[in-house]
């Protein structure tokens, strides 16, 4: 009973790492550009797709895809911030979120029509796989990996972000763009940079997640209202909280999977109502 | 005064006259009905659309001297959305059967709707046995496959391989849920033992939870109560698990385009059943081929199922030179039905096409010899074997 337990909240830690690592790029977006990004799982998606297409069509293995795919998507995003995104600066974020709502649906669909709905498998790459066995359940040493990397990418970014004078620049242009501006800091090119690497970490976690599930045109929509479930109970913007809570949630879902298997997917909306109730900024988020 | 009543007892007759005979509004009308874009749209989806085209276009485009129009819908696998579309159809826009319905729940939100209004449901997607069990209708047809069949070939086989215990991953809605029921009843009669089950939310994405309660189980096998990317997804992350070899996964509804997408490596040695294999015989090649070139995929048996239930109709209209839902419906069920499709079918008053059905394994990669070669049809479970006796049917229309 304990080990099935612990096999499954170590099962939820996984997950947890993959919301985390998706919210991460959200809340860096929604944090700095104040866009509601809603194309983010489609950018998951294409991630896993570039992953998927340069194995099959080209012979490009996982690790130059771990580190191509997310340049490419992040060189797409560049151009979407560039010639969309920037068009709406100052309106209304609503305008943003239709956008890249709208610009989700025409990816998705497209893939739809290419690729159809059952997807396409990736192989697990030979270094990472197999299992181990810990005793209390068996881990594949590729989530295990998963796990390692996502940590790390959080945290660097977490790092970067708080503790580096670009950092620094960074936060500056969310209070005042003109200000920083008249410091002689190129203000849009920064603001056309962070999302494409948002966009970037968004295919970095669609890579990761290309030898897990099924690479399919969908893979993006399902999670992606589960991460703005995270991103809100975190608090918009906040990276910190888009981490802890990444990291929490799957741990709450793998609880629930365990205990009562059919509310596990609606237990992440229950927790966000509850947080939304008592701390309607969400638990790392400051009231704007 | 005699010719005021005359007139008068002359159109009093006309409905009647007009409903006794020939096409009513002048053109037959069916609309597939299916998930055009979700989980089952590889399985069913545009791919139905195209076999009804495919039947109507092998009818000539006409039948009973009328035009045959074939037009289509998503129902988002939603019951809602389903019997909304199915209500204008049918107050609207003159539609008079109803093919596919994917999904169990969208077959049971539109088949009391067909049912009220006298038009027909010709189901090939769902699975679930209320759909000819307690919740039959006069006007409905079961054509490609139950839950019972799927259990029994599937079941069966296992246990009789020496899988006696299992464990379900079933998807929690009705279909997992009668899917699960009647598996659980084939083992149990077969002298295996059920250890427990657990129930995923549709559609589920990460299925590793619910593989470690079936692995800590210990059950022999691991039956799978869902279907289309769910089936998928647990085949493909058991593997990851390590459920296999120490354990055996057993399919309760898998679907070519399932093994398609998941590779045989991952899915090769999976026991299966199935109403049809396009690689079966020269007839069943011969139809699969134009449905090839036309979708670039090969058919599913849902796809199979459409064709063949559409041509059903459409032959029964012919016979009966109306489409009268009362008066076709006793021709789909007086002819037997014997196709590319199905062999030695027969539609029973519950409304279940009770035909042969197919036992298969899933290929190794290297016994695969061209695209699309995934299975090795074992045995052919005869009609009688594969469905349930009318005697057992809940259906109150069976028991006259």
């Amino acid at each position: 009973m304990t080990q099935a337990l612990f096999g499954q909240l170590l099962v939820g830690l996984i997950n947890g790492s993959f919301y985390a690592l998706l919210s991460l790029g959200l809340a860096i977006i929604f944090g700095l550009l104040d866009v509601v990004n809603f194309a983010h799982g489609a950018q998951y998606m294409l991630g896993a797709y570039l992953a998927w297409m340069g194995l099959t069509w080209l012979g490009v293995g996982y690790w130059v895809a771990l580190l191509a795919a997310p340049a490419a998507v992040g060189l797409l995003g560049m151009a979407v911030e560039r010639l969309l995104l920037r068009r709406l600066r100052g309106l209304d974020n609503l305008y943003g979120l239709l956008l890249t709502f709208g610009l989700a649906l025409v990816v998705e669909g497209l893939f739809r029509q290419a690729f159809g709905i059952s997807g396409n498998a990736y192989p697990v790459p030979p270094q990472l796989a197999g299992a181990r066995n810990l005793g209390f359940m068996v881990l594949p040493v590729y989530r295990a990996w998963v796990v390692v990397a996502s940590l790390a990418v959080c945290l660097g970014s977490w790092l970067v972000i708080e503790k580096t004078r670009l950092g620094a620049y960074l936060r500056a242009g969310t209070e005042n763009p003109a200000l920083l501006q008249a410091f002689g800091v190129n203000v849009p090119l920064m603001f056309t940079v962070t999302y494409g690497f948002g966009a970037a970490l968004a295919a970095f976690a669609g890579v990761m997640a290309a030898p897990v599930y099924q690479v399919t045109p969908l893979m993006g929509s399902q999670v992606i209202i589960v991460v703005f479930a995270v991103v809100v109970i975190g608090g918009m913007g906040s990276i910190l909280g888009a981490i802890v809570t990444g990291l929490g949630l799957g741990l709450l879902e793998g609880l629930a999977k365990f205990l009562w298997p059919e509310v596990s997917g609606t237990v992440v909306f229950v927790a966000m109502a509850l947080v939304l109730l008592l701390r309607p900024a969400g638990l790392f988020g400051r009231q704007r | 005064m005699v010719r005021t009543l005359a007139a008068a007892l002359s159109l009093a007759l006309l409905p009647l006259a007009a409903a006794a005979a020939g096409i009513s509004d002048g053109v037959v009308k069916i609309g597939v009905l299916t998930d055009m874009t979700g989980a089952y749209s590889d399985l069913a989806g545009p791919g139905s659309v195209a076999a009804a085209q495919m039947a109507a276009e092998d009818f000539g485009g006409k039948v009973a001297g009328k035009p045959i129009v074939i037009v289509s819908a998503d129902h988002q696998n939603k019951a809602d959305v389903a019997s909304n579309v199915a209500r204008r159809w049918f107050d609207q826009e003159q539609v008079d059967a109803v093919a596919d319905l994917v999904s169990s729940s969208t077959a049971l939100a539109v088949m009391p709707v067909a049912a009220s209004k006298k038009r027909i449901t010709l189901l090939s997607g769902p699975g679930s046995d209320p759909i000819t069990g307690d919740k039959c209708t006069p006007y409905n047809v079961h054509y490609t496959y139950d839950t019972y069949a799927l259990a029994h070939g599937t079941g069966s086989a296992v246990v009789a391989e020496g899988g006696k215990s299992w464990f379900f991953i079933t998807a929690d809605y009705v279909f997992g849920r009668t899917l699960e029921e009647d598996t659980a009843s084939v083992v149990k009669a077969a002298g295996g033992k059920v250890l427990g089950a657990v129930r995923a939310p549709f559609p589920t994405a990460d299925f590793s939870s619910y593989l470690l309660q079936a692995q800590s189980s210990g059950a022999q096998i691991v039956g799978l109560a869902n279907a289309g990317a769910d089936t998928v997804n647990s085949i493909k992350q058991a593997h990851e698990f390590g459920l296999t070899p120490k354990q055996s996964l057993a399919g309760l509804l898998v679907f070519l385009s399932d093994i398609h997408s998941l590779g045989l490596e991952a899915a090769q040695g999976l026991y299966l059943t199935t109403a049809f294999y396009w690689d079966r015989d020269d007839e069943s090649r011969k139809w699969a081929q134009r449905f090839f070139q036309r979708t670039k995929r090969m058919p599913t048996m849902v796809h199979a199922g459409v064709y063949s239930e559409v041509t059903h109709y459409l032959k029964a209209i012919q016979a009966a030179g109306t489409d009268d839902a009362d008066a076709v419906m006793r021709k789909m069920k007086d002819a037997p039905v014997n196709d590319f499709f199905a062999r030695n079918g027969r539609i029973g008053p519950d409304g279940l096409h009770r035909h042969d059905m197919y036992l298969a394994r899933v290929k190794a990669p290297k016994d695969s010899k061209k695209p699309w070669d995934y299975y090795q049809i074992l045995e052919t479970i005869p009609a009688d074997k594969a469905f349930p006796p009318l005697s057992a049917s809940k259906c109150p229309l069976a028991k006259k």
